[in-house]
């Protein structure tokens, strides 16, 4: 028999079976089934070892709640550790290994762990590695890293994708058992927008795996008919495989759900998760509640689980855990999955059930009054000793042990924005309490309602709730609805290594050791045994240990207090928070309009914010990046050259106040600027530092075009924004950014006029007396396409701007080639644009670095004082003007051959070289083809005093000292001749 | 009359288009933009103005009248997004500075874009695995602004349930591109 533990009955597909393997060996399970099912079917109950002690572990739930059976799923880059084995989907062809283990899972080297517990309790490494301190991070912590953890990662690029998504509704309702279910039937039945998420791929919650009845029919029947009829709605939309992980601000819950990891491998193109976003108007939260266990002496071997998971793999999955099973329990819980599991053929040694007065049975024995005190099996539960009422122990022989120890309302959604539950004391539960999440509403067992037919009301109700209807109520479902009382049994007296978090190997002990040492606060204990830590958030552990702070504080459970429960619900994977932002497209990319162009020269593009610019144009024969920047520099200075400037930010300003506008933004003064005029422009923040250069170009009396720097382009429009709509509403002006609309293109050099000349259409005369140096104007190019020419230049040699259409930009540049080709034109990329403005000594990015002012820049006179600007005022402060402030200069090597590195700091030419003695530093630096040697611009203190003096450039760091000489900034054509030509 | 051939957003002289299972994405170059936005004080008579030109009521948030030859779409208070054929309407933006004089700010915008019209039953789906914009409950004419992929965007229902127009950068055109391709492989 291939599946020994496998029952009649159950919710699989007999009629196919599906091929899988844990730790290199076949199984065989069926659709319907999880990982853990199938295992239990196929008689494997061992599927993991502990986080600490390394013991050995089997499944203690049947849910997402799974402290113990974590495994490796699948191999090669998809494999993906610490999954649970209870909510794995069995699909054909799944591997699996077992992990935290040193040899095989039956044979652990690692377990010798388990021998040396005495010495390694909570808290024991911060105690006992404590020297030499050098020894912690090379050597204790790596050892007890590897001694102690979970699995592995793959250490290769996740080869799927994950998609983010954004949907809305009227009604979210979190979870899909009987009150989640008719909470979606009331809102559904409205014609509402209703979305109904559940975390497990068969909706129905414990109907599925309760014997229970609803109208006469068995409760999952009543269940599949509800799925049937809420998805023939239009206006609902179901979620299976989809967990809500936060409750976030205005509504908005996040859900995972895991489209594609119930198959072997996702479909081509298909995404492994999507996250979404849902925005909603109302929440009914319906998630449930979770079983606690109990705690007694070795309460964790392989084949003791929770009372109510025994039922799942019984009743949903058709899987025991052993033929023979023994029940503990403190309720009726046990009574119960004893009915089930006769019903199923699986033999009862005993129901152990610590109320004195529990209820007798004619199907199976009832030990009254008694408990289980410690337990046998290597790998396995084999034995189960129990103290009897009367004193007296036996032992019961059984493979599985259902523990149930009453229920723990699923409330952690109801905390996400800090809210906090209160305690019941009818249910010896946290309730949700408190501020819940606006708009969010809890039913059936997550409001702590027990029985199934308070489920079916108070999800009807809060239905009705969320959307505002008022009236006649509609006829709910019969089911039981048996008063629910709970009392707590915590733990067993006098028992030690009792494991209260399976999941972090966090005992009664190891509590009592965290009391003891004044650790008492409920965060202190948590971080202190790291209880309810990892990736089951304590969902079976934490009440357990709360409990046992409260009685040793001798307080009661509420006045210990919970800890905080923050998204997400379950452990949710880095990928589908990233979503699609990944590798190249981690962002958007921008490309220039020629971009195809520069693409078929062979360019060497570089990233500048979003956009990729075209850095310099390798040609044959040029072995490194300098020569090619070296020929396009000396080129464009000896005849001309072009390069696509589209990147700098265009903003058009219109309207009867723009001149008004930018005499607000700008430090200079725009008011007076002629029609067909542009002038340069400093922004200055509020607090008087630079923000931004560029042109405004004026083309009509209510209409500039602003440039901006490439990088600042989005930030300067923002603030442009926000001046004109709250500090000057009144303004008549309208701002839109242009940036994209136009293709613009520098065409620099003596040769750029004639070049022009066979491109502007001739009755546009941009002659230098006609068209001089900062004019601009709107004319036609190439036979009639309209286009935008500016005077301008950052190269400082004789140049131009000349803008068209974005769609035509393509066009455009390969006709300037063309024109250019008899002056041998070249195209010219960042590096030489770079070189260029460092001879000419323009600020760019580099020296507008947010610390500098206009003064800094030498450009102080530009503040005017006959006008009120942003930043004028506060430019004037006294720290900002102090008579040695940093002046913008040049620099030169004394010995010509020397480097002049940028970010390396100046020291006067003898004396101490330290931060004390710190005169300025250099800002941009080049190898500049036409001085022969290295140039940088720099801030100095007193600079502008301190022409001619020699000074040492030092980098400590990378072992620089170099004597360079002050010099002006202007390196080219220093009184402007060329550009004015 | 130029001779300048001009290129799609996408790089090529044509428009792409991409069929993916009942989905197809067709990039639209033929597509004229001018923002329109009234003048202080000039609001009612550009409001006016406008009307009377494209002969309908000018859309107010969230909404787009959608007509021919000229769409407009609702941007700002008092500011509106033309929308015409560019084969037809390549000067939209000179022609309505003509129109309305001082009453507006009128600024070419058509090439600062990239437009596709996406059809196909599951535009639904693919504009949710998109933009947070409430898709599903869009009606025909219906427009929002909306983020994709971190790039600002403009989504115009052009047929409830069938056709979604996604405007957005120029300059991003491939990564939007991407953004849809991918949206509309894991939908179909």
């Amino acid at each position: 028999m291939t599946q020994p533990n496998r029952l009649p009955g159950g919710q699989i597909d007999r009629t196919k079976t599906l091929k899988f393997h844990f730790d290199r060996k076949e199984y065989k399970g069926h659709p319907g089934d999880t990982f853990a099912s199938a295992l239990l079917a196929n008689g494997v109950r061992l599927m993991g070892r502990s986080f600490k002690y390394h013991r050995p572990r089997g499944p203690l739930t049947a849910g997402s709640e799974e402290p113990n059976a974590l495994v490796e799923l699948r191999g090669g880059a998809r494999q993906e550790p610490n999954t649970r084995a209870t909510t794995v989907e069995l699909f054909d062809g799944l591997w699996a290994r077992s992990q935290n283990r040193v040899g095989s899972l039956s044979f652990d080297l690692m377990a010798i762990n388990d021998r040396l517990a005495p010495f390694l309790t909570a808290g024991f490494y911060y105690k006992t590695f404590m020297w030499p301190a050098a020894f912690w991070e090379k050597l204790y912590e790596p050892m007890i890293r590897r001694a102690a953890g979970l699995g592995a990662l793959s250490q290769q690029p996740d080869p799927d994708v994950y998609d983010k998504g954004f949907l809305h509704c009227d009604v979210l309702v979190i979870g899909a058992g009987p009150s989640g279910l008719m909470a979606a039937l009331t809102a559904g039945r409205t014609g509402a927008d209703v979305i109904l998420a559940d975390e497990d791929f068969a909706m129905g919650g414990r109907l599925n795996s309760e014997t229970l009845s609803i109208d006469d029919q068995p409760g999952a029947d009543w269940a599949a008919r509800a799925v049937a009829e809420l998805s023939a709605m239009p206006n609902v939309r179901l979620m299976p495989r989809t967990t809500v992980i936060g409750a976030f601000d205005h509504g908005i819950y996040g859900a995972l759900e895991r489209v594609s990891d119930h198959l072997f491998r996702p479909d081509p193109g298909k995404p492994r998760q999507v996250l979404w976003r849902i925005y909603t108007r109302a929440t009914v939260l319906a998630a449930g509640a979770t079983e606690r266990p109990i705690a007694f002496e070795n309460n964790d071997r392989p084949g003791i689980m929770l009372g109510s998971a025994m039922r799942t793999y019984v009743n949903r999955f058709a899987a025991t855990p052993a033929p023979r099973v023994a029940l503990f329990t403190a309720s009726d819980e046990g009574h119960q999955t004893a009915r089930d599991l006769i019903v199923k053929g699986v033999k009862i040694a005993a129901v152990v059930d610590a109320r004195p007065d529990a209820p007798r049975a004619t199907e199976f024995e009832v030990l009254a009054g008694a408990q289980v005190v410690d337990t046998k099996g290597r790998l396995g539960l084999k034995f189960v000793d129990v103290r009897l009422a009367d004193g007296n122990m036996r032992t019961l022989e059984c493979g599985a042990l259902g523990v149930s120890g009453g229920w723990n309302p699923n409330v952690h959604l109801t905390c996400h924005q800090r809210g906090r539950p209160v305690w019941r004391e009818d249910i010896a539960a946290f309730v949700p309490g408190g501020a819940l999440p606006p708009g969010m509403l809890v039913a059936g067992a997550a409001a702590g309602e027990m029985s199934t037919a308070a489920a079916l009301r108070s999800g009807a109700d809060a239905a009705r709730r969320a959307l505002g209807l008022r009236g006649r109520k509609p006829k709910l479902p019969v089911a039981e609805d048996a008063p629910v009382t709970l009392k707590p049994f915590w733990y067993v007296e006098g028992a030690s290594r009792a494991w209260l978090d399976q999941q972090n190997d966090v005992t009664v002990k190891d509590v009592k050791l965290s009391h003891l040492e004044g650790f008492r606060s409920v965060e202190h204990l948590k971080r202190y045994t790291t209880l309810g830590m990892a990736t089951d958030q304590g969902k079976t552990s934490n009440m357990g240990g709360l409990a046992i702070m409260a009685e040793l504080a001798s307080k009661a459970i509420p006045e210990v207090g919970t800890t905080m429960f923050r998204p997400p619900y379950t452990p949710t994977a880095i990928g589908a928070f990233a979503g699609r932002s990944v590798g190249m497209e981690f962002h958007p990319t921008r490309k220039t309009p020629s971009h195809v162009w520069a693409e078929e020269q062979g360019a060497v593009f570089v990233e500048v914010g979003n956009w990729l610019r075209a850095q310099w144009f390798p040609q044959p024969g040029e072995t490194n990046w300098r020569e090619s920047v070296d020929r396009e520099v000396l080129a464009t200075r000896a005849s001309v050259g072009v390069c696509d400037v589209t990147t700098l930010g265009k903003i058009d300003v219109q309207g009867a106040d723009a001149a008004t506008f930018l005499n607000k933004i700008y430090c200079n003064g725009f008011a007076k600027l002629a029609v067909g005029k542009t002038r340069y422009g400093l922004m200055l923040r509020e607090d008087g530092i630079a923000m931004d250069d560029g042109t405004a170009a004026r083309l009509a009396e209510d209409h500039f075009i602003v440039t901006t720097t490439t990088a600042n382009a989005v930030s300067v429009y923002r603030h442009m924004e926000f001046v004109r709509q709250c500090l000057f509403p009144d303004l008549d002006v309208h701002l839109i950014s242009t940036t994209e609309a136009w293709a613009q293109y520098a065409i620099a050099g003596p040769n750029s006029r004639k070049v022009l000349q066979k491109i502007v259409d001739p009755e546009h005369d941009i002659s230098n007396e006609a068209f001089p140096f900062m004019a601009c104007g709107e004319i036609t190019v190439c036979g009639g396409l309209r286009a935008r020419l500016f005077r301008i230049s950052f190269s400082g040699e004789l140049a131009y701007e000349i803008a068209v259409p974005t769609r035509y930009g393509d066009a455009l540049i390969r006709w300037i080639m063309e024109a250019g080709a008899e002056f041998d034109i070249v195209p010219y990329g960042t590096e030489a644009l770079g070189v260029m403005r460092i001879e000419k000594g323009h600020a760019a990015g580099n020296e507008l670095n947010g610390t500098t002012t206009a003064l800094n820049l030498g450009m102080g006179r530009m503040v005017s004082k006959s006008k009120d600007s942003i930043g004028s005022v506060l430019s004037e402060r006294e720290g900002l003007n102090t008579p040695d402030a940093l002046r913008l200069v040049g620099l030169r090597p004394v010995a010509r051959e020397d480097k002049v590195p940028a970010g390396a700091h100046l020291m006067a030419a003898t004396g101490p070289v330290d931060a004390a003695h710190d005169q300025g530093y250099v800002t941009s630096a080049c190898y500049s083809p036409n001085l022969g040697h290295h140039i940088a611009l720099a801030f100095v203190k007193k600079g502008a005093d301190r022409m001619g003096e020699t000074m040492r450039l030092v980098s400590p760091l990378t072992g620089v000292e170099t004597k360079v000489e002050i010099v002006s900034a202007h390196f080219v054509d220093p009184e402007g001749d060329r550009l004015r030509a | 009359m130029h001779d300048l051939i001009p290129l799609a957003a996408l790089g090529a002289a044509t428009a792409r288009t991409d069929t993916i299972g009942t989905l197809t994405l067709t990039e639209v170059p033929d597509l004229a933009l001018a923002s329109v936005a009234a003048r202080r004080g000039q609001e009612m008579a550009c409001t006016a103005a406008l009307s009377k030109m494209l002969k309908a009521d000018l859309p107010g948030p969230g909404k787009s009248t959608l007509a021919d030859p000229v769409s407009a779409v609702w941007m700002a208070p008092d500011q509106w997004m033309l929308m015409a054929a560019y084969s037809s309407h390549e000067l939209l933006a000179g022609q309505m500075r003509e129109t309305l004089k001082t009453k507006a700010a009128v600024t070419e915008q058509s090439d600062a874009w990239v437009c596709f019209d996406v059809t196909g039953e599951q535009v639904v789906d693919l504009s949710e695995r998109l933009c947070a914009a409430p898709v599903r409950r869009m009606r025909t004419a219906d427009a929002q602004r909306t983020t994709l992929h971190h790039m600002g965007c403009l989504l115009i229902c052009l047929e409830s349930g069938a056709e979604m127009r996604f405007i957005g950068p120029r300059s991003s055109a491939a990564s939007l591109h991407h953004a849809l391709v991918t949206a509309a492989q894991s939908v179909s």
